[in-house]
Order: structure tokens, then C-alpha cells, then sequence
């Protein structure tokens, strides 16, 4: 296939290289260099989807980032991303594309009847209409909506592709690579500041490659590349391209994402696909440029009507024609250089300005090449439906309200120019109160909050000369004041064709008889008829009528329709445009890929996992596996074909009748020491801590201010001025934090120290009848009978050389004993309890029998220490000194807290000893009392008890200390499920505590 | 993201930090007689303040020093930062 809209010669792409791709099944061929956008024009292509709401055919308007049509879903390498705009995406070998938003294709889309239907869907359609009846919404409204909606389709497949996160700090950051940001980033480099310079776009230069102007003797683009070449030498310099930088957070803080691979048929090994830099800098200079702004007028969203900017630079930089009857419809002096560079290339173009009688050296020299000027004319409207054809011009009156007789010319192509944007995006995100700058219509960057200003034409400032002196001039000064170096770079001879003003005309009224739709909003297909209508049904604000028209609200954040928008709305309220003022500006810029945002923490990588150092023998040993936290644990070690529940049973019925082995490594440790640490844990925990001997272990519990319960667990004083505390998994790290916080800042004169030693030990729970025997052969040497070694008793201890930490402790009921070693010796310990275990009978048992254990025998954790209960509500008042204050006492005698028929724990058993009971099930009275049936409490952990056989349950009831012997009903209505229980003591197994001292 | 200058490290950004309240809240003494409402206002009580704040950080991925920090709740400024034993003036 030939590219009949491709140039003979020109443009800088690669010719000696040809791309071959796919667009809508289609193959077609371009050139290394080119976008999908370029090439496709070049193939003739304008036809490429079907807009937001109507349905009508969209082509191209762009030929960069304020892209509103060229949407595609992208396919590369198996993958496929929606939102890809063809004016950005880099043709590479074999790239697939198609166009979203139409079915069955882009040429016959059956969405296309909302075009006829437009006239029933005016601004704030869906608002009014699916208010209504309610029931609809969901069921039908909701579904109809979000299949017309959207952009292409995300894919549901695992992405492969990996994506990088990277900071980084540096004295400039500059955004954008054009005359501003180049002249800028060479004498802050110059100065010896740590410079990065950030492209958008693959080639730098920005409006250098287009534009016809001599700097110290070069064209604009030889000086870019010298200058780039210059900058990518220095090491204090980091020049990027192919990284938007869209978004400008606090404290100097952007970010910005660098697109590696995506021009790549596939992304190399090990390389990432885009990489996301958060950027600390000291200085911000936003070289950011402008955009152009279209005119207003019938149909002009007719593929074929097009920037007149986006026109120059396919011809300048892809050798790309976008027709080849062009008009070019201008109000100031832009058109007049894509008219030119059209004549140059051998096509006659035909400029309508708005303007009467403007002069200037760019009109002369379009007259000198004999272009055709109609001067006070306007485009009426496009006509063509899926392609420009002609278009309805007309003489307009001085005052711009009065067409003259309309007529209509043959054309292929309308390029259109409404005069420049500047780009203050960054500048307003950085909390940048912009301001109106009367003679370019548009705003502009006012007083700085952040450490940042705007150069060039982001500045407004629209001559290369002015621009490249500032720019210099800034770069220069800004980095002095960081480095103290001042190198003046010698400011080069700049040629530039000098433009007049241009004419504030933005919109053509409509002729009489004719309702032509004329778009503002591009990519929302918001029309200036939507706008009158949310202004005449009483929105004001131009945030109010934003949203309720959508205006502005696409992927492309209405770069190309907000000032338009607000002229209208500012003609209508008959305001000024400052007084109107414009919507925010937030980040991102332009759309960044979700993976990018998410980088390497995806699965197993978006938490750190821990494993204890016996993880590799659970492993070995068919352990399955739970997170607890970001701790892996074993839940259970699965033996033949068992199930959960029949493992948990029975590692927990070993642990009742012979001894059982668990890896307790998780429990926090901190290691606390100093002269004050007993008057600390005397003051952090409720129950007295002065009288603790040395070689005892003690359980303790501590409150929040508030007198919540936050944590519990045991601390062991290990010599005169030397603590061992134990948190359970979840609260190590906010126990730690809690002591700190009183040690620095509430209690300072205590002369202590706390430092988490969790990783350094490595635990084993030894629980059991039989777990003493177990002990003896572990330490033959020291005496751990029950005089030697009573309930709550501490030694050191010789495993078999290893120092090891002997605990009296037990959480299941049964006579139990934690040893602690060095971590690096755990899991030498562990191998070694279970070989001089296993006369015994010895089993390691996982979280599940843990849980079983501790809930029998009505040891709360964490499902009743859930940040809602106090002592009393756990049990646990028995433990609260009336002799001291702790943190939280106070709160205790708080009214609610005092209540007599305060929620306490208790058991709960089935009436027919089988059915087990939902965690989370409420517990009712009467089951069938009408709803809301009275919620007396809440089960809180359920477990198969293996002492009795049968289910059982705590709970946390109103009035728990008057209910135990009554009958009441569990009531789950997620499991549907009613089931009679009988509340019974929380301690279901050993209430009197006997076996833990025998 | 903020950028914050702990007393101790130097510059760091806000993700090394946890926050940690109102640092002008001073807690009641130990043991001390104390009314209801007295209590109330340590425990809940808080002023929802805009403008200049004296806030408490603790720097948890680094030092794991508690600090004192002086920000503009709506402009995020940060005039000062203070160590947890220096007083707010």
C-alpha cells in the first residue's frame, strides 16, 4: 500500500526503515520515527473512532498529548492497553491497534443513532433521566451506561511487564525540552547545579522542530540537538525523554513517569516497561509551552479539522500531509506558518483570518508566495460526515455578530488556529494562584507558592527572543543562589519573524436557519448548546456547570476546550473570564498506567514477607501456611489426606494428652533495660510490677488512654535492671511505639531503654502433660522440675551448647514452657525438641490448634482485644492495681465503663453439641422477635473443643457475668443459620488453673 | 509527599514518619486527682486547628525519635521542627 499522504522528502523520520503495522485489521506500513498517528495520516487514514456520547466519526485534532479523539486500544507483544493516544504511541514492528467506542466497527457504529437522538440527550441527560424509578438503576440504567461508556478495555490478564519506582533529588528540575527549557538547563548546568531536564516526546526541541527561526546561526533544531548533545555530556545532568512529569505535589515533591519500552516491540529482559522518579527538587522551572486553541464553529469535530499546529508539525517532523486542499482558518499569525510550510511542500492552502487588515513580516511573506487570503472570514461549518468535503465560509462584520452570504468551498482539510494556551497545569498544581493575562486571552502563572516558575511560552511569553533571554537569565540566577558559581553563557543572535496581534475572536455564530453543533469539549462532546443550557437552568459556578456538562472532564482534562468554555460561559453571564475563573488542575497531567503508580509491590512484593528460621523445616514438614500479619505461619502440618479440621484437631487433642511443638517466633520481643525499667512496666501495664523478682515471669496487660485494652502478654525479669516483654504478632510494632512515645515525650526523667529484639530469638512453645519430660532431655543439665522451675518461673538454660531462655509459661492450659535461642540457632533447637520429643509423642501443632488451645480455656487474644473492649469486658479486672495509676486507669471509672450489666466474656456451647457456630454470628434472646431483634453480644472466636468434643465459642455478651446457664440463640444471617446455644463459663477446660502448675 | 526535617537525620520524606497528634496536649500527672471533663479534654478532645500547629511525629523507619513539628495544616508549610525534649516557645 502506498502512503499517498506522505511527502517525497523531509520530516525526521527514518525512511531507510519501514514499520509495518495493523489498524483495525488492516496492514499498513510507515516509518521508523513516526507516531501511529503520523503514519496512518500518511496512509490516508482520518477515520480512527467514534466520540464519547453522539457517536460521531473522530479523527485527528493533535498531534501530541492534548489529543482528545485518537483514542485506541493498543496490542503489543500479547498484551492490550486501552486510552492509548495514536498521536503519542511510537510505531514500532508489528504494532496492533483498533479503534474503541464504535460497534460493530468504526465505520458503521450502531452508537451512531445518539447522533439523531441528540437533541434528548442535552447536558445533564443522565442525571435527569435515571434518577427515575429508582429500581431501574441498578438492574438497567447502571449496565446500559457503563457498556457505552469508556474508553477501551482494561485487561483482566495478569500484566507481565515490570514497572519501577525510583527517587531522586536534584537542584532544577525542569519540564519540558523546548527554547525555555533548553536555555534554562544550560546555564543552571553551566553553574555546576544538579540539573534533570524531562521530555514528554521522544525528540527534543519541543517547538524548536517546527518552527522556522535562526539561533546563533543554526536552525532552531541544530541548536536543540547541540545544546542536548552538550547537556547529555556533563555529569551533573540528567536529560529524559519519553518522562512526563504530571504531577507537582507539596514540598517540592514531582513525579514523573518515564515510558522505557512502550516504543518497543517488546520490553528487553529485565528491563522495566516505565519507571515512575519521585523527584525532590529545590527549584522547579515549568517549561511546559502552550497548546493551541481552536476556533469555534459548525461541525467542527469533522475528522479533518485540525489544529493548525498539529498540521506543521506532521509536515515539519513526519513528512506527513493531513490533506491536500487545505484551509487554514486563523484569527493570528500561527496559521499563517503552516499555510507557508504547506506551499513550500507544492499544495496551495487557502487562509480565512478572522482579522481585517493585520500585517506583519509572517503575513508578508505568505503573500509573496502568492498564498490565497481571505481576510474577516470565517469557517461557518465542516461539511463531510466521516471526512472533511467542503466547508460553508463566510465574510464576517467588524463586530463579529453579522455573517455575510455564506458559500462553500471544496476542501479536505481544515486547520485551525484560535491563538495559544499556555500549559500552567504544574504551576496551578503546585498551589499556584494563576491569573489573567488580558492580551494572549488565557491565564497565567501569578505568584509562586512552591519553589517554582514558568518560562517561555507557559509563561505567556510567546517570542523566542524574549523567551530565551529570560530563560537563561533564570536558569542562570537560580543557580547561583545553590551552587555560588556564576557562569554567564553568552546569549546567542536570534532570527524570528515578528507576528502582530492576534484577533479575540473564538467562536462564529450561526447562521440563520442552521443549528450546527459546535463542540467545545472534544473527547466529552460537550457542545456550546450544553453549555447554555446548564447556565439557563440556574448553574453558575463554573464548577457546577463543569460537572453537570462534563466540559472538560475527559481523559484530556479539556486541554483544548476550557478556555473556550469559559469564554462562552463569561459571553453568557456577560462577565469577564477572570471573573468566571477556571476549574482546578490536577495531577496527572495526562494519564499514567496503573502499573506504573503501582510498580514492583504487586503480589508477594506489595507486603515484605517474614519467615521465622524454623520456616524451612515447617516447609519440609507438609506445613500449611497462614499470614498472620506479614508473617507466614503454620496453620497446620497436613498428615495424609486430612483436612483443616481434622489436623488442627488433632495436633490440639496431642497437645491435651501427650506434648505438641509450636513456632512462637512471631510474638513481639523488646528487650528493655535501665535503673527505672520496673517503674515503667509499673506505669504501662495494670497490675503492679515493683516485686517482681528477678528469674520470674509476670502476664501483664496495658491500656490505652483511653482505657481500651491494647495489648497483652508477658514480661520476665531477667536480671536486676533487665527486662524480657512480650507483645502478641500484631501489636509488636505499636507496643514499641507506645513505650517510646512515654519514654521520650511524657516520661523522660526515667532512665530506660526499649529496643525490639523480636528477630533476634527465635521461639518454640513446649505445651503439654508431657512437656516437662520433654525439657529434661533438652536440658539435662539444669533442674526444671516444678521446684526447680515453678508456673511463671525463668532460667537460662545449656541446649545442647546453645544458650537458651527457659519460660514457665503456658497460654493452652496445660503445663507449658517457651525456649527462646539466639535466632540463628532456631532452627537447631527446633530439629532438636522434635528428636528427643518424639518418645513422647511429640507433634508440632500450627495457629489453628493454637487457637483451639487458648480458646478453651477462655484465653482471650486478638478477636476479644479488638480495640473495643476494656479489662473487665476480657476478664481480665483481676489484673487492674487499685494501689496505682497506669495509663488508662482514669477512663475505667468512666459511667459506661462502670455499667452494671457491662458486656463481658463467656462461653457458648450448641444445645445439640454439633452445629459449630460463626465467628462474627450475633446472639439473640428470641430468634424470631421482629427486626431489629435486640443484639445482646457477638462471638468472637470459635473453635472444636478437643477436651469435650464438641463446639464451643466465646463470646462477648451484655451482661455476660448474670447469663451464664441461660438459653439464647446464635444467630448468623450471612450463613442463614439459627442455632440454640447455652452460655456457659469462658474457661472450659482446667477452670481452677491446676494443670499449668503441675 | 512531605519533606520533613528531623532534629536528629536531617531532611526526610514523609513516609519515614508516623503522626503522632497534638503536641501541646500535656498528659495529666500520674496519681493526681483529675475531673471528668479535665480527663475528656487529654483523652478527646482536640482543637481542629487551621493554620499554625504544633504536631507530634515519630520517626519510625529511621531514628525512631518522637519530634515535635510545627506545620500549616492547610498549606502544609513546615516552620520548625523541635527534639521531643525541646520546648514549643
Amino acid at each position: 500500500m502506498t502512503q499517498s499522504f506522505r511527502l517525497e522528502s523531509g520530516g525526521l523520520i527514518n525512511r531507510d526503515k519501514k514499520i509495518s503495522f495493523k489498524f483495525n485489521g488492516r496492514n499498513y506500513f510507515g516509518y521508523e520515527g513516526d507516531t501511529l498517528a503520523s503514519a496512518l495520516i500518511a496512509n490516508g487514514v482520518h477515520l480512527v473512532g467514534r466520540s464519547f456520547k453522539y457517536h460521531r466519526p473522530r479523527g485527528f485534532f493533535g498531534a501530541g498529548v492534548d489529543e482528545p479523539y485518537a483514542i485506541v486500544q493498543l496490542y503489543r507483544n500479547g498484551e492490550t492497553d486501552p486510552n492509548v493516544k495514536a498521536t503519542e504511541q511510537e510505531l514500532f514492528e508489528g504494532l496492533e491497534a483498533k479503534s474503541v467506542n464504535c460497534w460493530p466497527s468504526v465505520n458503521f457504529d450502531i452508537g451512531a443513532i445518539n447522533n439523531f437522538l441528540r437533541i434528548f440527550l442535552p447536558a445533564g441527560f443522565y442525571y435527569k433521566t435515571f434518577m427515575w424509578p429508582k429500581s431501574f438503576w441498578f438492574k438497567i440504567y447502571e449496565p446500559f451506561i457503563r457498556r457505552a461508556a469508556g474508553f477501551g478495555t482494561a485487561s483482566i490478564k495478569h500484566d507481565k511487564e515490570r514497572y519501577e519506582h525510583k527517587y531522586e533529588y536534584c537542584d532544577l528540575l525542569i519540564t519540558g525540552s523546548g527554547p525555555s527549557g533548553l536555555a534554562s538547563a544550560y546555564s543552571a548546568a553551566k553553574n555546576g547545579a544538579k540539573v534533570i531536564l524531562a521530555e514528554d516526546k521522544s525528540r527534543f526541541g519541543g517547538t524548536l522542530l517546527t518552527s522556522e527561526v535562526n539561533i546563533g546561526n543554526q536552525s532552531g533544531k541544530e541548536w536543540a540537538d547541540s545544546i542536548i548533545s552538550e547537556l547529555k555530556e556533563m555529569p551533573n545532568v540528567t536529560v529524559k525523554n519519553r518522562s512526563q512529569v504530571f504531577g507537582y505535589y507539596d514540598h517540592n515533591m514531582l513525579v514523573m513517569s518515564e515510558r522505557l519500552s512502550d516504543h518497543l516491540p517488546k520490553t528487553k529482559k529485565f528491563h522495566p516497561k516505565q519507571r515512575l522518579w519521585y523527584i525532590r527538587a529545590k527549584e522547579v522551572l515549568i517549561s511546559s509551552g502552550s497548546i493551541e486553541r481552536p476556533i469555534v464553529f459548525g461541525n467542527n469535530d469533522t475528522p479533518g479539522v485540525i489544529l493548525s499546529s498539529a498540521a506543521k508539525e506532521y509536515m515539519k517532523v513526519y513528512g506527513v500531509l493531513v490533506g491536500k486542499k487545505p484551509l487554514v482558518f486563523t484569527n493570528n499569525d500561527s496559521g499563517y506558518e503552516t499555510a507557508i510550510e504547506f506551499k513550500k511542500n507544492g499544495i496551495d492552502p487557502i487562509i480565512l483570518d478572522t482579522r481585517k487588515e493585520p500585517q506583519s513580516e509572517i503575513i508578508e511573506e505568505a503573500k509573496n508566495m502568492n498564498i490565497n487570503i481571505k481576510n474577516s472570514y470565517v469557517v461557518v461549518a465542516a461539511q463531510g460526515y466521516k471526512k472533511v468535503k467542503s466547508a460553508d465560509i463566510a465574510k464576517i462584520s467588524d463586530d463579529k455578530e453579522e455573517l455575510g452570504s455564506v458559500e462553500n468551498i471544496k476542501c479536505d482539510c481544515i486547520c485551525v488556529s484560535g491563538f495559544w494556551t499556555p500549559t500552567i497545569h504544574l504551576a496551578s498544581q503546585s498551589g499556584n494562584k494563576t491569573k489573567f493575562k488580558e492580551e494572549i486571552d488565557a491565564f497565567v502563572p501569578g505568584v509562586s507558592k512552591q519553589n517554582e516558575k514558568t518560562l517561555g511560552a507557559a509563561n505567556g511569553i510567546y517570542t523566542l527572543e524574549e523567551t530565551l533571554k529570560d530563560s537563561f537569565e533564570k536558569g542562570n540566577q537560580i543557580s547561583k543562589e545553590i551552587t555560588n558559581n556564576d557562569i554567564k553563557v553568552s546569549f546567542p543572535n536570534v532570527v524570528e519573524k515578528k507576528s502582530t496581534a492576534h484577533d479575540k475572536f473564538w467562536c462564529v455564530p450561526l447562521p440563520k436557519g442552521k443549528n450546527y453543533k459546535r463542540f467545545l469539549d472534544f473527547q466529552n462532546d460537550v457542545a456550546v448548546s450544553d453549555i447554555e443550557i446548564a447556565l439557563k437552568e440556574g448553574y453558575r459556578s463554573i464548577e457546577h456547570v463543569k460537572r453537570y456538562t462534563t466540559l472538560g472532564m475527559a481523559t484530556d482534562q479539556g486541554k483544548t476546550s476550557n478556555l473556550n468554555g469559559l469564554q462562552l460561559v463569561s459571553k453568557i453571564e456577560n462577565k469577564v473570564v477572570p471573573a468566571v475563573g477556571h476549574t482546578t488542575f490536577r495531577p496527572p497531567y495526562s494519564p499514567v498506567s496503573i502499573g506504573a503508580i503501582v510498580g514492583r509491590e504487586v503480589g508477594k512484593h506489595s507486603k515484605p514477607t517474614r519467615k521465622s528460621p524454623m520456616h524451612s523445616w515447617h516447609e519440609k514438614n507438609n506445613a500449611v501456611f497462614v499470614d498472620a500479619g506479614v508473617w507466614l505461619r503454620p496453620r497446620y502440618y497436613k498428615r495424609g489426606d486430612e483436612n483443616l479440621f481434622e489436623a488442627s484437631k488433632r495436633e490440639a487433642k496431642n497437645v491435651r494428652t501427650n506434648v505438641g511443638v509450636c513456632d512462637v517466633t512471631t510474638l513481639g520481643k523488646i528487650d528493655i533495660k535501665g535503673p527505672d525499667a520496673a517503674e515503667l512496666l509499673n506505669r504501662v501495664y495494670t497490675n503492679a510490677w515493683l516485686k517482681l523478682p528477678v528469674g520470674k515471669a509476670r502476664y501483664g496487660v496495658m491500656l490505652r488512654e483511653d482505657g481500651i485494652v491494647m495489648d497483652d502478654g508477658t514480661t520476665t525479669r531477667i536480671s536486676e535492671n533487665h527486662y524480657h516483654m512480650t507483645t502478641t504478632t500484631a501489636q509488636a510494632a505499636n507496643v514499641l511505639s507506645h513505650l517510646e512515645y512515654y519514654l521520650q515525650l511524657v516520661w523522660p526523667e526515667l532512665n530506660v531503654n526499649v529496643v525490639s529484639t523480636t528477630e533476634q530469638w527465635a521461639g518454640a512453645a513446649i505445651a503439654g502433660p508431657k512437656s516437662r519430660e520433654v525439657l529434661k532431655k533438652l536440658f539435662p543439665k539444669s533442674d526444671v522440675t516444678n521446684e526447680g522451675l515453678p508456673f511463671m518461673g525463668y532460667m537460662e538454660g545449656d541446649l545442647f551448647g546453645v544458650k537458651a531462655k527457659i519460660f514457665r509459661i503456658s497460654f493452652s492450659g496445660e503445663l507449658a514452657y517457651e525456649v527462646n535461642v539466639e535466632s540463628d540457632y532456631g532452627y537447631f533447637m527446633w530439629e532438636k525438641i522434635i528428636e528427643v520429643g518424639e518418645e513422647f509423642g511429640i507433634q508440632p501443632y500450627g495457629t489453628e490448634a493454637l487457637s483451639t488451645l487458648r480458646i478453651e480455656m477462655g484465653h482471650v487474644a486478638g478477636s476479644e482485644l479488638d480495640g473495643r473492649t476494656i479489662p473487665y469486658d476480657n476478664s481480665l479486672e483481676g489484673l487492674l492495681s487499685k494501689k496505682k495509676d497506669f495509663i488508662g486507669k482514669r477512663s475505667l471509672s468512666r459511667k459506661a465503663f462502670a455499667a452494671e450489666d457491662r458486656q463481658k466474656i463467656v462461653g457458648v456451647v450448641p444445645l445439640d453439641k454439633k452445629t459449630s457456630i460463626p465467628e462474627g454470628s450475633h446472639l439473640v434472646k428470641d430468634s424470631n422477635a421482629p427486626l431489629p431483634n435486640p443484639k445482646l453480644g457477638y462471638i468472637s472466636a470459635s473453635c472444636w473443643s478437643v477436651e469435650h468434643d464438641n463446639p464451643f465459642s466465646l463470646a462477648i455478651l451484655k451482661d455476660g457475668k448474670n447469663m451464664i446457664g441461660e438459653k439464647l440463640f446464635v444467630m448468623s444471617p450471612l450463613k442463614n443459620k439459627v442455632i440454640p446455644v447455652e452460655i456457659v463459663s469462658s474457661h472450659y477446660v482446667d477452670p481452677k488453673g491446676e494443670r499449668v502448675r503441675s | 509527599m512531605l519533606h520533613i526535617k528531623c532534629p536528629h537525620c536531617g531532611m526526610r520524606s514523609q513516609n519515614e514518619f508516623s503522626y503522632g497528634g497534638d503536641a501541646t496536649v500535656k498528659r495529666p500527672e500520674l496519681g493526681k486527682e483529675i475531673s471528668d471533663q479535665d480527663w475528656d479534654n487529654f483523652v478527646y478532645n482536640r482543637k481542629s486547628l487551621r493554620g499554625k500547629h504544633w504536631e507530634l511525629w515519630q520517626h519510625l523507619s529511621g531514628c525512631r525519635q518522637w519530634i515535635k513539628v510545627q506545620r500549616d495544616t492547610s498549606t502544609h508549610e513546615i516552620f520548625k521542627t523541635l527534639k521531643a525534649n525541646e520546648d514549643i516557645s
